[in-house]
């Protein structure tokens, strides 16, 4: 059995619609939110603003912290255990590892920049929307970065290599799934976040890269339209 | 032969190609990546010349050299006092540099400046490490007493300022409020309740605008509507410059 169409019917290569916008959270240095399909994350961005316990101070450069947290209410039904957990945890490491490769806070010693993700609705791709939507907070407070990040997730579902898996592409019980977050730097086309769940080929994992970084031109448009859109509009009401 | 890929006054956000080739050079807030330049934050663009320029629109505070500021007392220390300064460094203020006034060994820093004193200071300097060092002798540095202290974001600061002060005079004039505009992005405003308020929704109209043109006319148009005579002769007190500093103990003498 192969699959040949898509549950909801996209084409192969085609992304959920996404939608973007910042400066979402007015006390926040920095906002925005990223909704692709029905996954929704928000950011918000701290700083740069001092550190403590000191013990965290770096004297040679500002370090990037990452919050990433589910809403109780976000998951499909069963509510998400609030708090910490080990999964968030490790999305809130390779968030910041993915964000820290375009980031400059050398200017800033012994300080910190906190970024707080927020996930009010998911449907898989939560990891990816929460770093488009950090990498968007983190331009729009001004913090001085090479390039937007941009993320997707990649895979394959049965034979079919496939971009921006949804969750029921993620539970699919007839074939084989591959699930493969990807944050890109679009301007180089830098890899600095590379996750997967399942099995691939060499073949088909190269296959699935290379979607991916022909879906990133598309994403980096809405984070620049979204960010222009904030400053661009005629009177904004504070 | 170099090709300029946006325009002058138009907004960018980082990663976005502003030119390519060699023609062109890559300025504050900038960088050039092959024979590329691109942008390094969100800001407008300025083409001087063959020099590319970033106006970034946000971001925090950054302690300079001989800024006048406007700064919190957090602490007081043995011979000194720690202030915040609306980054992410605090700043000291050394009593040597606090006054020209003998102040005794041992005695009783707090009745010069108190935990959650506002004072407008100047940055005399600023390490690597980001350690600030303040003063506050020098015309118009001392203690602010009384009216309202509020936060804007300190990129917005020349705007609220305008050219030569324009802008703030404007304000100051139409609605008779002492209006003092620190470079950190906090602004101390003391007058008449009333106006008092006229003048916050005015600054967070600047705040909101501050990239469209004709914001003083926005400004104007503004304050007439709330009642405030925009040409009328400066109010007694208005204008007056900050007088020539004078040390005052505090009230607790």
């Amino acid at each position: 059995m192969s699959y040949t169409k898509r549950i909801d019917g996209r084409k192969f290569n085609e992304t959920r619609p996404i939608s973007a916008k910042t400066g979402v959270i007015k006390n926040a240095d920095g906002s925005a939110s990223f909704t692709i399909g029905n996954t929704t994350a928000y950011a918000a961005v701290y700083g740069p603003r001092n550190l403590y316990p000191k013990f965290l101070q770096n004297p040679s450069t500002g370090i990037l912290r990452c919050n990433y947290n589910m809403m109780p209410f976000s998951g499909m039904g069963d509510r998400v255990r609030p708090g910490p957990s080990r999964r968030s945890k490790e999305i809130s490491m390779v968030t910041q590892k993915a964000l820290l490769p375009v980031l400059d806070l050398k200017d800033f010693p012994n300080a910190v920049v906190d970024v707080f993700i927020e996930l009010v609705e998911t449907d898989a791709g939560s990891r990816c929307a929460g770093i488009c939507a950090a990498s968007m907070a983190l331009a729009d407070a001004g913090v001085k970065m090479r390039d937007l990040v941009v993320a997707v997730s990649v895979g394959k579902v049965d034979d079919k290599v496939v971009v921006d898996l949804d969750y029921n592409e993620e539970a699919y019980k007839d074939g084989p799934v591959a699930d493969i977050p990807l944050a890109i730097i679009p301007s180089t086309g830098e890899i600095s976040l590379l996750q997967m769940d399942g099995e691939v080929t060499k073949e088909e994992l190269i296959e699935a890269l290379s979607e991916g970084q022909k879906i990133v031109a598309e994403l980096y448009e809405v984070q620049k339209n979204a960010l222009k859109e904030r400053y661009s509009s005629k009177t904004v009401q504070e | 032969m170099g090709k300029l890929m946006t325009q002058d006054k138009t907004i960018v956000v980082p990663g976005e190609t502003l030119a390519e080739g060699m023609d062109y050079l890559p300025g504050n807030g900038t960088y050039r990546l092959g024979d590329k330049i691109l942008a390094g934050k969100v800001g407008l663009i300025c083409v001087e010349g063959r020099a590319l320029k970033l106006i970034p629109l946000s971001g925090a505070y950054a302690p300079k050299r001989n800024d006048v500021i406007i700064a919190k007392v957090i602490d007081v220390a043995i011979s000194g006092w720690r202030f915040d300064t609306n980054s992410a460094y605090s700043a000291m203020l050394s009593v040597k540099d606090a006054t020209s006034e003998y102040i005794a060994r041992g005695s009783n820093l707090t009745q010069y400046f108190d935990l959650g004193d506002y004072v407008t200071t100047k940055i005399t300097n600023v390490t690597s490490q980001k350690l600030v060092d303040l003063t506050t002798k020098g015309p118009g540095l001392n203690k602010l007493r009384g009216g309202r202290v509020i936060k804007v974001n300190a990129y917005k600061v020349p705007r609220i300022i305008g050219k030569q002060g324009s802008m703030v005079s404007l304000i100051k004039n139409a609605t008779g409020c002492k209006i003092i505009v620190g470079q950190n992005g906090l602004i101390w405003i003391n007058g008449e309740p009333e106006s008092e308020i006229i003048v916050v929704e005015a600054i967070k109209m600047i705040q909101g605008n501050s990239h469209i043109r004709g914001l003083t006319d926005m400004v104007k148009e503004f304050l007439e509507k709330k009642g405030c005579k925009t040409d009328a002769p400066a109010e007694a007190g208005a204008t007056e410059k900050p007088s020539e500093k004078k040390f005052v103990k505090g009230e607790s003498q």
